[in-house]
């Protein structure tokens, strides 16, 4: 899927109807996969640990479209939204979900490990935090090769209160990396709300290490957009990282197995009420950018794209037993 | 060939390999301006500058993480653990992201990265930096590990680290930074991984090593000889993942005994290791139960004669010999 | 066509759930993404959606059963469309199984599933009777110690294990087998008579290449092994002796009182008295159940006495095990059986490997004194002779008595004859007091 992109605009700038319908596609296209993917997993296709992002697709969607091409991604394992919204193959993805020959790792890495080094998709990381110096070094790599390439690092709220959250805010400041430090603060951290793990606001820990920090709406695109170009930016000149913090929800459990026994359904139904998908079909409507047959053809496309990815993961042989022992060392030149 | 320490040869590597390769650059606590905890960085500040040789913060795990970031964005970075008691904190990042990310990622990304450790006990600087965590690294699979013993074996196994696509865990015995020895100057001078070095040859049985224990080795091989008439065969294993099985079962075969000395503890430590391949593979060879020469099972004491007592010695080593023939 | 709603897995160590309760009953409506039911795993109640929209046609399971995950619990579809049964059946797999799936066609690689794994170099085909090609004999240390012990040529021997490897099995099949037509018999029992190989000589130069040299023309097995055993101790152990009468004549009474009330079975001998007293007095002078070592005395936590026993072919002394822990009773029981079993050749490898001292006793014969040649590496013999009616001074007085002589061998590297003395008074005192074997 080659998708239109807002990068190099000005943040300023209005979003055509175009970049908004895509914007929408892609919101669309995240909350029925993780439906599906769901699904899947009740019916044991999918197996491990699956953590859905429905409910936080407005954060991928508005910062990972504020990329260019030569830029790359990082992630936390709730990962399936970004390497959609960063262009990877909805099919791959599925088929990664059933540990399958074509997925996006080859059936090594399931839901919480996906990469696709092409899209400039570096991965999702199951250790909270770990990501975090990894993005530093990639900027720093950028940095030296002179690549003009953007880090965008995404985490939880439940990454800040990890060590390697400081030492690589700090270091990222120090060596004056381009790092888009993008934490999509979902108010828990798996059940414990963020407010009882942290004694301060997260952004005043960013600006602790004199790095430039903003909170934005996670539930809002265009906000979360507006923001991360101004991010991007930030970091393209060569002014060193920048922090986003995007307030959001994510309306599933933390994971399959979660009971939800930390929050009430009232909550959930109150974030429902601000929904970004909801929000950014009345702004489109209002604009006139969208109506009902164009609305019910994205739903169609969605749908289909979907069945097909399950389609396609469904006939996607297990990776051969005969390549177990794969890429366990990249073969070096001369021994 | 020029006669120098072993912590000149690997500042001799490093120097080579950077004037080879732009992308390597070093980081580090304290590997500029100050040179180095032992000295093994000292004058690369001056002569790269900067941006190639950086002082870091101290934050084991932030500054792997960066390595291992700055490797999969093409570069090729060595990392120095002022110690490998601090790589503690830097261990999820050598185990998950450096040792796994080519294997999850299907061979999309691969980490090549050097990770210098100084490692060891015996220098009366009591349990919590004095560990031989050798085994410990090479239990991981995606990791090679490497630990010279001498001069020559450093340089060689140096440079051909930073020729590597994968994570080195590249390990130093400090008892063995002043060792000297004769070094090859030329600058294509390598040491392959996965080829253990036959230090002695010798015919009534093996004796492994690696790191620092192969000094104990060689001393034992040279007290069996001199006091009991014994011809010991001594392996240094130079590299434990590859590790050469090869060389020590043929001379096991030879041998028919096998003992094995490390300063590593005992309980799960690398020699069980090698013990369980010696006995798979050459259990109809052996004329005695493989003998494995350890460190007590005890943190290291600061007390002189406590610490000697807990880490192997050469005596023990011909005590353990005498007592399989 | 009707939806098939299946016990969902819910996290990924579930593998049953029980329905707790449906929200929708049968004839209702159901939007996709509403609540259709109630399930309980292990860890908690969580909500079963509808991933489709439809009309409820069938409760497949009802509230409260337990099913495994992956089972059909309802159907749902067109309001109008009938279901006939539902098969119930539990999942294929079982929960916990590492059943590795074959590759399927679309996934099978020129490689297969047969280079997974098999990494492990082949060894070298091995030469006739397990003989590597370097003429070492593949042979596993067991079942080199037990041949070693039987007198077997272990190059003569088959080995079945992998690579022709002589495993402990094919050790002891030789040593029960039938002899062969043109070799002198090999008592079943044989091996006993040399229970152990002495330590080996310190230096390795010294040590024999290989174990069992070649037999000698016209000695058995058993006479071989004699020979070679008697000549290793004579030569390594330097024995000292000393020899004692023990006045037997209260344990001659003691003894007619236990049997005169026993079976057959459970008649005690005048040599399980012996033992027994040996036992006693082994525990309280460990020195005399040790062995010498080149690192030390080795001191054994078992007490193993061997007897030996005169066969046709020769002498075995095979073990009472654990004599340490057995009443009088059980070592008269086990040492009659034990006797039997050496007869028709039935004895266990542990019970002609593992004696710890031994007891040579020819009173039978009517012989008087015994000194015996300790069997090596033990410490210790204890040479018994007949028991006589001789006069004895008791109280001042000449009377009757019944007399044994026994005589100690023992190795002079392990304990010197003081010591000695103090163990053969212990044994003298204990059966001269025989209550004390009782106890």
């Amino acid at each position: 899927m080659k998708s239109p992109t807002t990068a190099g605009a000005k943040p300023e700038q209005e979003l055509g109807a175009e970049q908004l319908g895509m914007f929408l596609y892609q919101m669309m296209l995240m909350r029925r996969f993780e439906e599906k993917a769901g699904e899947m997993y009740t019916r044991g296709k999918v197996r491990g640990f699956l953590h859905l992002y429905t409910g936080q697709e407005a954060c991928a969607v508005g910062a990972i479209n504020a990329l260019e091409e030569q830029d790359k991604v990082v992630t936390h394992y709730r990962d399936h939204g970004h390497a959609l919204a960063r262009g990877v193959d909805p099919n791959r993805i599925m088929a990664e979900l059933f540990g399958r020959q074509d997925g996006v790792s080859g059936g090594r890495g399931g839901s919480m490990h996906l990469y696709d080094v092409e899209k400039g998709f570096l991965g999702g990381y199951a250790i909270v935090t770990a990501h975090l110096p990894l993005a530093v070094g990639l900027g720093l790599a950028s940095q030296m090769k002179k690549q003009n390439a953007v880090i965008m690092c995404v985490f939880g709220d439940g990454s800040v209160g990890e060590g390697e959250f400081h030492e690589a805010l700090n270091l990222s400041v120090l060596w004056k990396t381009p790092v888009v430090f993008f934490c999509e603060n979902n108010l828990y951290g798996m059940g414990v709300p963020f407010h009882e793990s942290l004694s301060t606001e997260i952004p005043k820990l960013a600006a602790a290490y004199n790095m430039p920090a903003v909170s934005v709406d996670g539930m809002d695109v265009l906000a979360v957009h507006r923001a991360t170009r101004i991010a991007v930016d930030h970091c393209r000149a060569g002014n060193g990282p920048y922090f986003v913090e995007a307030m959001t929800y994510r309306y599933r459990g933390h994971s399959m197995a979660d009971p939800e026994l930390y929050r009430l359904k009232d909550e959930i139904e109150q974030y429902r009420k601000r929904d970004a998908i909801e929000k950014l079909k009345a702004y489109m409507a209002e604009r006139g950018d969208l109506d009902e047959a164009k609305l019910a053809e994205l739903g169609e496309r969605v749908e289909h794209v979907v069945e097909q990815a399950v389609d396609f993961a469904e006939q996607s042989p297990n990776p051969p037993i005969s390549t177990l022992m794969d890429h366990l060392y990249k073969e070096t030149a001369g021994g | 060939m020029a006669e120098m320490r072993m912590r000149d040869a690997l500042r001799e590597a490093m120097r080579e390999e950077m004037l080879r390769d732009p992308d390597i650059f070093l980081m580090g606590e304290d590997i500029g301006a100050y040179g180095g905890s032992y000295a093994v960085t000292k004058g690369l500040l001056e002569e790269f500058g900067e941006e190639r040789v950086r002082d870091t913060p101290i934050a084991e795990s932030g500054i792997v993480g960066a390595g291992i970031g700055a490797a999969m964005g093409g570069m090729h970075p060595m990392v120095e653990m002022m110690t490998i008691n601090f790589s503690f904190l830097a261990l999820d990042q050598i185990v998950n992201s450096a040792a796994k990310l080519h294997h999850m990622s299907n061979g999309q990304i691969s980490v090549p990265l050097v990770i210098r450790m100084a490692s060891g006990g015996g220098s009366q600087l009591a349990a919590t930096h004095s560990h031989s965590l050798e085994g410990l690294y090479a239990h991981f699979p995606g990791l090679k590990v490497v630990c010279p013993s001498n001069p020559a074996d450093a340089k060689g196994l140096l440079k051909r680290a930073f020729r590597d696509q994968n994570t080195v865990i590249f390990i130093e015995h400090t008892a063995n930074y002043s060792v000297k020895g004769e070094v090859p100057d030329d600058p294509d001078f390598l040491v392959e991984f996965g080829q253990a070095n036959i230090l002695r040859e010798g015919s009534d049985v093996t004796i492994v090593g690696y790191s620092g224990s192969v000094h104990q080795a060689m001393r034992a091989a040279t007290m069996l000889q001199e006091q009991e008439d014994l011809s010991a065969e001594v392996i240094d294993l130079r590299t434990l993942r590859p590790l050469d099985m090869e060389t020590v079962i043929n001379s096991v075969k030879k041998t028919n005994r096998c003992v094995i000395v490390e300063d590593d503890w005992k309980f799960g430590g690398f020699a069980g290791e090698l013990s369980a391949q010696v006995m798979e593979q050459a259990f109809d060879y052996l004329d005695a139960p493989v003998a494995r020469v350890s460190c007590k099972d005890v943190p290291l004491p600061y007390n002189r004669n406590l610490e000697f007592a807990a880490l192997p010695s050469e005596e023990d080593v011909v005590e353990a010999v005498l007592a399989m023939l | 066509m009707a939806f098939e709603v299946t016990m969902p897995q819910m996290g990924a160590d579930m593998t049953e759930g029980t329905l707790v309760r449906w929200f929708k009953q049968v004839g209702e409506h159901v939007n996709r993404g509403e609540i259709l039911a109630e399930i309980e795993t292990d860890k908690a109640n969580v909500e079963l959606e509808a991933f489709e929209a439809g009309t409820v046609l069938k409760h497949v399971v009802a509230e409260g059963e337990v099913v495994p995950v992956g089972e059909i619990i309802a159907l749902l579809g067109e309001a109008a469309e009938q279901v006939g049964d539902v098969e119930r059946k539990p999942p294929a797999e079982a929960p916990g199984r590492r059943k590795v799936e074959p590759d399927g066609p679309a996934a099978a690689s020129p490689a297969g599933v047969a280079t997974a794994g098999s990494a492990a170099a082949t060894p070298a085909a091995p030469g006739p009777n397990g003989v590597a090609a370097n003429g070492r004999v593949r042979i596993s240390p067991v079942a080199k110690r037990i041949a070693s012990q039987a007198g077997l040529d272990i190059t003569s021997l088959k080995g079945s294990g992998p690579d022709g490897r002589i495993l402990r099995r094919d050790v002891e099949a030789a040593i029960a087998a039938p002899k062969p037509a043109a070799v002198p018999p090999t008592p079943p029992g044989a091996i006993a008579e040399v229970p152990r190989q002495a330590p080996p000589p310190a230096r390795p130069e010294a040590a024999p290449a290989a174990p069992v040299t070649s037999p000698a023309q016209g000695l058995s097995k058993i006479r071989q092994a004699i020979a070679r055993r008697m000549t290793l101790s004579k030569q390594t152990q330097p024995h000292y002796y000393l020899t004692l009468d023990i006045d037997m004549t209260a344990a001659m009474k003691f003894r007619e009182q236990l049997n005169s009330s026993a079976s057959e079975a459970q008649r005690v001998s005048v040599n399980d008295l012996v033992v027994k007293a040996c036992a006693i007095a082994l525990e309280r002078h460990p020195k005399f159940n040790a062995e010498f070592g080149d690192n030390g005395l080795v001191m054994h936590d078992r007490i193993n006495i061997d007897i030996g026993i005169a066969l046709d072919e020769g002498l075995i002394a095979p073990a009472i095990l654990d004599c340490g822990t057995k009443s009088l009773g059980r070592i008269a029981t086990e040492s009659k059986d034990l006797v039997e079993r050496a007869k028709t050749g039935h004895l266990r490898a542990d019970e002609y490997s593992e004696g710890t001292f031994t007891i040579t006793n020819l009173g039978a014969y009517g012989v008087e004194t015994l000194i015996g040649i300790i069997n090596p590496p033990q410490a210790a013999i204890l040479g018994v002779g007949s028991v006589m009616d001789q006069p004895v001074v008791r109280d001042g007085q000449v009377v009757p008595a019944k007399v044994m002589k026994v005589a100690l061998s023992a190795d002079h590297r392990v304990t010197d004859g003081a010591e000695g003395a103090r163990f053969i008074k212990e044994i003298q005192g204990l059966l001269e007091n025989p209550v004390s074997l009782a106890l």
